[in-house]
């Protein structure tokens, strides 16, 4: 069985999610992002899906609590490279998953991300005014 | 005679092996990726439904190539277990039910990714649920 390994770049942690996730290991991941925030003060969670190739309904809440409990702990998660197949099948599911931000690759989430730090989860659309 | 693939379910273990084995399956038969998605994401819905509700989370996986004269080549499984049934199959159709953990996705999310989709359950006889996609 292979853990999801955690590596902290600055103040970002970044997991980087193999292929095919056992339930175990999806909880452990869940716990151990919470521990280390709790241990390392970091502001930003990157979950990189590059490489996985089905998020079914459990993943997929398991994706949302741990966005919902970064943000509790002070921390922004963005949720990066999830493939055109994956993201279809999760709609068709049920599961927009609401409330998780999102971008194209892990340039593009970590950009997000300093953004979000920066900006305390306000951050407006690219090239449209705030509104706030 | 087409192939048949039996996988046992008994514990999460057993969730993957099945999604595993019906994913190696769509792909061999030429299903393309948003299918091969939709076909384990099905799988894995259903095999943990086995692993959270049936007696002793057991059961088992079927994974069948089908050839239709008219609907083509297809991907049949089978999931069914022994366990305690379900008392209200419409209920747990429905969107957002629930009896456990879950986010009572499970069930109605997998009628959605599939092209045929049966259940025959009742209580004290176990649960079967046969889904299946058609390669287009």
């Amino acid at each position: 069985m292979a853990r999801v390994p955690v590596v902290r770049i600055g103040d970002v942690l970044v997991a980087t999610v193999q292929e095919d996730l056992y339930d175990r290991d999806a909880l452990h991941l869940q716990a151990d992002l919470t521990d280390r925030l709790e241990h390392t003060g970091a502001r930003g969670v990157l979950l990189d899906l590059s490489t996985v190739e089905m998020v079914d309904s459990f993943l997929g809440r398991l994706i949302g609590e741990i966005a919902a409990s970064s943000r509790l702990m002070g921390a922004q998660t963005v949720v990066v490279g999830m493939r055109p197949a994956v993201a279809l099948t999760l709609v068709e599911l049920g599961l927009g998953l609401p409330g998780v931000r999102t971008a194209l690759d892990t340039d593009k989430g970590h950009a997000l991300l300093r953004r979000l730090i920066a900006n305390g989860d306000r951050v407006a659309p690219r090239g449209r005014p705030s509104g706030r | 005679m087409a192939a048949e693939l039996r996988i046992e379910i008994a514990g999460e273990d057993g969730i993957v092996a099945a999604r595993q084995r019906a994913r190696d399956t769509a792909r061999r038969l030429g299903f393309g990726m948003v299918d091969q998605s939709r076909i384990a994401t099905a799988v894995s819905e259903l095999a943990r439904n086995v692993v959270r509700y049936a007696t002793d989370g057991r059961g088992e996986a079927i994974v069948r190539e089908l050839e239709s004269p008219d609907r083509g080549v297809g991907l049949e499984v089978v999931v069914r277990d022994e366990g305690p049934g379900i008392p209200h199959v419409a209920l747990a159709m429905r969107d957002g039910y629930t009896s456990g953990p879950g986010l009572g996705m499970g069930l109605p999310g997998t009628r959605r990714l599939m092209d045929d989709f049966a259940i025959d359950s009742a209580p004290g006889k176990g649960t079967t649920v046969t889904i299946r996609k058609w390669h287009r």
